[in-house]
């Protein structure tokens, strides 16, 4: 085999065989790193990071009906677990209740399935709000899930002001990727605005947003890509809060972001460090931040699922176990990593346990987060940490160009940017220059299928419409009809819908219910 | 002739990365692609199959929604005369299944790692089985 002579990270970076203090000369060393948590953040968020207290390790879960997700929730804390990730059904993500037509066949399945704020207290169900924090990753029906959390931790006496955890609520990122947006993006950016503005004055400890990267790269775009976009939809949030009337300071601290962990150890690792630095100086300069607090780049990691494959499966443990490094050598605050079975099925619980072990094992055992950023001043990383940072800020540069980020998403370009990186990636694979193993190279006559898989249980989608069935039975028509028409004239009279939700979820209106609402005054978005 | 290819998601599942890679190499190819996007129902996939008089039609799937929905699809097809069109399937199915879906009446089922060109070749050849 001929020997490669031209090198270059996973996203076409050219990498040369050596670096030295010319690609990285000591001068550069207060303005462009200085120490962690101090401007521009490049090293780390915090002074001491994990030496204070390791990330949390956050796994997503969720599946079935709100008992099942109730215990793999108790099991993950038993084990360790210090934060909880929901993952729901596409049904209560598009708004939709179990017994809608459109529903059947999805219900439960790859996340619990919520109708009510029924679901929501068995959910968390003997888990006490004001000593673990949860992230939701719902967007488009967002306020609904939101306002539920706030009425189970009212009902265990848990005031919102205690409450601490993320809802995703990063709607742009999901006319880009995912998919799961219900209205055109006008009203969908003033919903995610109503949460913003919500927490400000009544839940100071929620992460309003989490502004996504991960699901970008997981549609196909490269490194610089992830980064650019992620940064241009935080631009186009902040602008559109700015024009509402909210003060940067004030809602800024509570964002946060995601971003992927994907192949390329060294060129996640500069990526993250590059995010850093590049929002670090976008807060300050363009937006004139002058609290700390707004100008850090706090994020969740998570394994990318498409680098995961079902060939060969248990491989991807050994993968997970570098996205879990990539997560902690780039300084992240909480860290996803995904379990080997999930390229066929829900995670069974062994396959949880071991990813959750992955985790605590580099925590524990391996020493790599006794230091603060120890890759600091590698010739190579810093170079690539300039060099992305370079790159995104040249794509961020066109996006202007462009008119902004809600422009470019809505004429398409930004799409069309992502499937190009796409396209390009899989002839990679498929001309064998870029290699995964098992899959490409190094294949195995395939066994059967791997055993233990997550069987889902047929009989849920009977379970959750006949419990909804009972909540509808149960709860005062009345109430519900006063709560719809408030939240009516909510959304007539432009005012933030959070309040009318809130008071629409308490009395048990369902989330299609309220969905339907919107529906009717907004419409339904259909794509490009 | 060119021939005519309609892909679809049909069901909730936003994911289309993989069947975006598929319209591009069928595109490649040489055949026409019609991509009907997300959230299609199976109606709207058998109306836009007549509309377009597709020669093929093909769905992915992400959200182990294929069992319910596929059979769905079929039905429709049927319902407007075109019980004859051959439907593909990609995406992430269970070994388990592919005869089930086979049984129904799926032509036949692409699992994650296939090659693009390995699709391209089977529906140039008209799906023949």
């Amino acid at each position: 085999m001929k020997k490669e002579t031209f090198f270059t990270t996973d996203s076409g970076i050219p990498v040369k065989a050596v670096y030295t203090p010319e690609d990285f000369p000591e001068r550069d060393y207060a303005a462009k790193l200085g120490l962690p948590g101090e401007y521009p953040y490049t090293r780390g968020v915090y002074p001491t990071m994990y030496r204070g207290q390791f990330w949390t390790m956050r796994q997503y879960a969720g599946f079935g009906t709100a008992e099942e997700t109730n215990r793999r929730f108790r099991y993950l804390l038993g084990e360790g677990s210090t934060g909880l990730s929901i993952a729901f059904d596409l049904p209560t993500q598009l708004g939709l209740d179990s017994d809608d037509p459109a529903a059947e066949g999805a219900v439960g399945r790859v996340g619990v399935a919520v109708d009510s704020l029924a679901d929501m207290e068995t959910i968390f169900e003997g888990i006490p709000l004001e000593r673990v924090s949860t992230s939701m990753t719902i967007n488009a029906t967002a306020p609904v899930l939101l306002a539920m959390y706030v009425a189970v931790g009212e009902r265990q006496g848990v005031p919102a002001a205690k409450l601490a955890g993320t809802t995703q609520n990063d709607i742009l990122k999901e006319f880009i990727a995912r998919g799961t947006f219900i209205f055109p993006p006008q009203p969908s950016l003033k919903l995610a605005l109503d949460i913003v503005e919500y927490c400000q004055r009544s839940l100071p400890r929620w992460n309003t947003m989490n502004i996504a990267g991960y699901h970008i790269r997981e549609a196909g775009a490269d490194a610089v890509q992830e980064l650019a976009f992620t940064l241009g939809n935080a631009i186009a949030y902040i602008e559109a809060a700015a024009a509402r009337g909210l003060a940067v300071d004030e809602f800024a601290p509570r964002l946060s972001y995601s971003l992927g962990c994907f192949r390329d150890l060294f060129e996640e690792i500069a990526k993250y460090r590059a995010a850093r630095r590049l929002y670090a100086g976008i807060m300050k300069e363009r937006f004139g931040a002058r609290d700390p607090k707004s100008l850090l780049f706090r994020t969740f990691s998570g394994s990318c699922g498409s680098t995961l494959v079902a060939q060969q499966p248990l491989n991807n443990v050994v993968r997970v176990t570098l996205h879990a490094l990539m997560g902690v050598l780039g300084g992240h605050q909480a860290i996803h990593t995904a379990c080997w079975d999930e390229g066929f099925a829900i995670p069974s619980q062994e396959a949880a346990t071991l990813a959750l072990r992955t985790q605590q094992i580099l925590a524990y055992e391996s020493g790599i987060a006794h230091t603060v950023d120890p890759l600091a001043g590698s010739y190579y990383v810093e170079s690539l940490t300039d060099e992305i940072e370079r790159r995104a800020e040249e794509l961020l540069r066109r996006i202007d160009a462009m008119g902004g980020m809600l422009r470019a998403i809505e004429s398409g370009a930004i799409a069309h940017e992502i499937e190009a990186s796409s396209v390009r990636y899989q002839q990679a694979l498929d001309s064998g220059e870029k290699v995964i193993v098992g899959l490409n190279r190094f294949q195995s006559q395939e066994a059967e299928e791997a055993h233990g898989l997550f069987e889902a249980d047929p009989r849920v989608e009977a379970r959750q419409k006949a419990s909804l069935a009972a909540v509808k039975k149960r709860r005062s028509q009345a109430d519900v009809e006063v709560a719809l028409r408030e939240l009516d004239k909510t959304i007539v009279n432009e005012k933030n819908v959070m309040p009318a939700v809130l008071g629409a979820v308490k009395a048990y209106v369902t989330v299609g219910e309220i969905c339907g609402v919107m529906r009717r005054r907004w419409g339904e978005y259909r794509g490009r | 002739m060119t021939m005519r290819v309609l892909l679809a998601k049909v069901g909730l599942d936003g994911h289309d990365r993989g069947l975006k890679i598929v319209a591009h190499h069928l595109r490649e190819a040489g055949m026409e692609v019609i991509y009907h996007g997300l959230r299609s129902t199976p109606e709207d996939v058998a109306r836009a199959a007549l509309e377009e008089q597709a020669d093929l039609v093909g769905l992915s799937f992400l959200a182990g929604d294929h069992l319910t929905l596929a059979p769905k699809v079929l039905a429709e097809l049927q319902r407007a005369k075109l019980g004859h069109l051959p439907l593909v399937v990609g995406g992430i199915v269970l070994k388990r299944d592919i005869p089930r879906l086979e049984a129904m009446g799926v032509r036949r089922v692409f699992l994650p790692g296939t090659p693009p060109a390995e699709i391209v070749q089977y529906i140039r050849e008209g799906a023949q089985s």
